[in-house]
C-alpha cells in the first residue's frame, strides 16, 4: 500500500476506513527503519517511540472514532521539545542523558488532537546552526543528495518530512531554523509570529526570538497543525490572547488566484551580495508567477537590512549566554567529577558544550559584560526597534512580502562548518522576521542547482492566515509536491 | 583585535576552560565577528527606545495559585541525592 502524502489524505483514508491507524503507523515506521536507521540512513530520528505509537494507534482503531482533528496522523518533535519520558538532548552532549520530566504545551496539544508521535528528530546543538552539522548526537543528511546538509537547525524535521518519515514535524525558528531547512529539503515550513505558539517546555536559544512551528509536506498541512498548536498558554506569558483562526479554511481550496493581493519585493534582498545567480533567477520567476496569478507586485526598500545580521547575532548570542548559564552540571544532564563547585561548572561546561555553543556563550558574555553593554547589547536593542518600525511601515503598504530563503542551495557536508562569519551572513533573508516578530512561510517552488529551492512569504505579526493563503496558491501553481512525491516516496 | 587577556577574562565569566589553542581560535574568530559588527555605529539611534521583546504585552499577570507539578525534577539532576536534596561538591 502506498503512503498518504498529506494530512488531509491520511485523514480521509482513516475516516473512510480505507486504512487502520495501526497500518498507517506501521507504514511510516517501516519507512523510518528502511530509510532513516543505520549507517547509510538519513539519520533524522535521534530516538523513536514505536511501541507507544502502535498502542495509541490500536486504541484509536478500537474506538473507531477519528473525529479529532489530527487523529492517527504520525509526526515527530525536534529534540528540544519536551515529551515526558523521552530524551530531550537539544543535540548536545550536556543533555545526552536528560529525560524530560513533562510535556511541552505543544506536545500536549498534539497528543490531545489525536496525532501519533513517532519520535524525536535531530537539531544543531541548542538549535545554533544552519546545517545540522553542529549536532553532537548524530549526523543527518539531505534525502535529495546524501552528501548535502539538510539545513538547520531543524534539519532532522526537514529531512524526515521530505522523505515521508512522518507527515509533519514540530521545529523551532530563532533566525530561520524552520524556513531554511524546509527550503533545503523541498517542503513547507512555517515560522509563526512571536508569541503565536507557546514556548513552554521547549529548550530556549534566544527567548525573545524563539518561535515554534510546523515543517510539513504542504502549506495545508502546516495550517492544520497550526490551528492545533497556536494560542494563549498560561505557562508562557509572551503568548497574547489573540483568537486562533481555522487556518485550513484558507488552504483547503483549490482556487488559483492572488487577485487583490499586494505583495512587496524587498529591494535590498534582491540586491544582496552572495545571492546565487541561479537562485536569483528562480526567485524572479516566482515574482512573475505571483504577478501572473493576479497579485500586484510592489518594490519595497528596507535600508536597514544590512544591519540585520550584526543586530541579530549580538542579541541572540547575548540571550543564549544567559539561557545556557543553567547548564552547570547540577540540575541537568551530564557532569564531571570535581573537588569544588566552581571547578565543576568549569569542567562540565568545557567538556560537554560544542564549539558553536562555546562561541555563542563567549560572544554573549562579552557583549553583556561591564563596559560593553551599552556599545553592543543596548545599541543592538535600539537598532532592533528601527528594523521593526521599517517592517511595520512596509506592511502598511502591502499584504505580504515575498523573498528568497537562503542565498544558496543546500551545500556539501563539511563545506562551510569552519567559517562562522560566512555561516552567519547566510542568514540574511531569514533573521529579520525574528527581529521584527513577524511570521514567515517557506514553500518549495522548483529545483535549482539540482536541489530543491523556494521562496518565503512574510506577513505582519499575527497574519498567518494571509501568508498561508498566498503560500497555498503559489505552492499549487508550482506543483513541486509532485516532483517530491516522484523522487521521495 | 581582542587581546588574549580579554579572551581569558570572557572565558572566566563564561565558566569555560579554554586551551591555548582555543584561546587563539576564539581571539581570531571573535575579533573578526566584532570588527564586522562595528558597522552598527553608523546607525543613528539617538532617542530610540530599545526593544527587548516584540509582543507589546505588559504585566502579564495570573492568579497567584499554586499548581501541583507532577514531574520528578530531582531525577533530572546527575548528582547524588539525599532525600529531596541534591548533594553538590564543596563550594570552596
Amino acid at each position: 500500500m502506498t503512503i498518504p502524502t498529506t494530512i488531509a489524505q491520511a485523514k480521509k483514508m482513516l475516516e473512510t476506513k480505507e486504512i487502520t491507524a495501526l497500518d498507517l503507523t506501521n507504514l511510516f515506521i517501516q519507512r523510518i527503519e528502511k530509510f532513516d536507521a543505520g549507517e547509510n540512513g538519513i539519520g533524522a530520528y535521534t530516538e523513536t517511540c514505536f511501541d507507544i505509537a502502535r498502542k495509541q494507534a490500536e486504541k484509536l482503531d478500537a474506538s473507531g472514532d477519528f473525529s479529532k482533528p489530527l487523529a492517527g496522523i504520525p509526526y515527530s518533535l525536534k529534540d528540544v521539545v519536551s515529551k515526558k519520558g523521552m530524551k530531550n538532548t537539544a543535540g548536545s552532549k550536556i543533555l545526552e542523558n536528560y529525560i524530560a520530566p513533562h510535556d511541552a504545551t505543544v506536545a500536549k496539544k498534539l497528543e490531545d488532537s489525536g496525532a501519533i508521535l513517532l519520535g524525536k528528530v535531530n537539531t544543531d546543538e541548542f538549535t545554533m546552526g544552519s546545517s545540522c552539522e553542529n549536532s553532537a548526537i548524530q549526523k543527518t543528511v539531505n534525502p535529495w543528495n546524501y552528501s548535502k546538509v539538510p539545513g538547520g537547525s531543524s534539519g532532522g524535521g526537514s529531512s524526515s518530512v521530505a522523505k515521508y518519515l512522518g507527515l509533519f514535524s514540530i521545529g523551532t525558528d530563532t533566525g530561520g531554523s524552520i524556513r531554511q531547512p524546509a527550503n533545503f529539503c523541498g517542503i513547507s515550513g512555517l515560522k509563526v509570529s512571536y508569541g503565536r505558539v507557546s514556548r513552554s517546555g521547549i529548550i530556549s536559544y534566544a527567548s525573545s526570538f524563539d518561535s515554534i512551528g510546523p515543517l510539513a509536506p504542504t502549506v495545508d498541512c502546516c495550517a492544520r497543525v497550526l490551528e492545533i498548536i497556536a494560542g494563549h498558554d498560561e505557562k508562557d506569558a509572551t503568548t497574547p490572547e489573540i483568537e486562533v483562526s481555522q487556518y485550513s479554511s484558507v488552504t483547503s481550496s483549490d482556487e488559483k488566484t492572488l487577485a487583490g493581493k499586494k505583495i512587496g519585493v524587498i529591494k535590498e534582498f534582491t540586491e544582496a551580495e552572495g545571492l546565487d545567480a541561479e537562485i536569483k533567477k528562480s526567485f524572479e520567476k516566482s515574482i512573475e508567477t505571483a504577478k501572473k496569478l493576479g497579485a500586484e507586485i510592489v518594490e519595497i526598500s528596507l535600508p536597514l537590512t544590512k544591519y540585520a545580521i550584526p543586530t541579530y547575532y549580538l542579541l541572540v548570542k547575548a540571550e543564549a549566554s544567559t539561557n545556557l548559564a543553567r547548564y552547570d552540571g547540577i540540575r541537568f544532564g551530564s557532569t564531571s567529577e570535581c573537588e569544588n563547585l566552581d571547578e565543576q561548572y568549569l569542567k562540565t561546561r568545557s567538556e560537554f558544550f560544542g564549539e558553536e555553543v562555546k562561541r555563542a556563550i563567549m560572544m554573549g558574555t562579552y557583549t553583556l559584560s561591564a563596559g560593553y553593554f551599552d556599545a553592543y547589547y543596548l545599541k543592538a536593542c535600539k537598532v532592533r526597534t528601527l528594523i521593526k518600525q521599517e517592517y511595520d511601515s512596509a506592511f502598511e503598504k502591502v499584504d505580504a512580502l515575498i523573498a528568497p530563503v537562503s542565498p544558496f542551495s543546500a551545500f556539501n557536508i563539511g563545506e562551510k562548518i569552519d567559517d562562522p562569519l560566512t555561516m552567519y551572513l547566510a542568514d540574511i533573508f531569514t533573521v529579520t522576521a525574528n527581529l521584527a516578530g513577524i511570521c514567515g512561510l517557506s514553500i518549495p517552488t522548483e529545483k535549482v542547482n539540482d536541489m530543491p529551492s523556494g521562496v518565503q512569504i512574510l506577513g505582519k505579526a499575527f497574519t498567518e492566515e494571509t501568508i498561508l493563503e498566498i503560500g497555498n496558491v503559489l505552492e499549487k501553481e508550482f506543483g513541486f509536491t509532485d516532483v517530491r512525491e516522484g523522487e521521495m516516496v | 583585535m581582542l587581546t588574549k587577556e580579554e579572551i581569558i577574562k570572557i572565558a572566566h565569566l563564561s565558566r569555560l576552560q579554554l586551551t591555548e589553542e582555543e584561546i587563539t581560535k576564539h581571539q581570531n574568530e571573535l575579533s573578526g565577528v566584532f570588527d564586522f559588527f562595528e558597522m552598527l555605529e553608523e546607525v543613528d539611534t539617538d532617542g530610540v527606545e530599545p526593544t527587548s521583546q516584540v509582543t507589546g504585552l505588559e504585566d502579564a499577570l495570573r492568579k497567584d495559585v499554586v499548581l501541583k507539578y507532577k514531574g520528578d525534577l530531582l531525577e533530572c539532576s546527575p548528582q547524588n541525592k539525599i532525600g529531596t536534596q541534591i548533594s553538590v561538591p564543596n563550594v570552596f
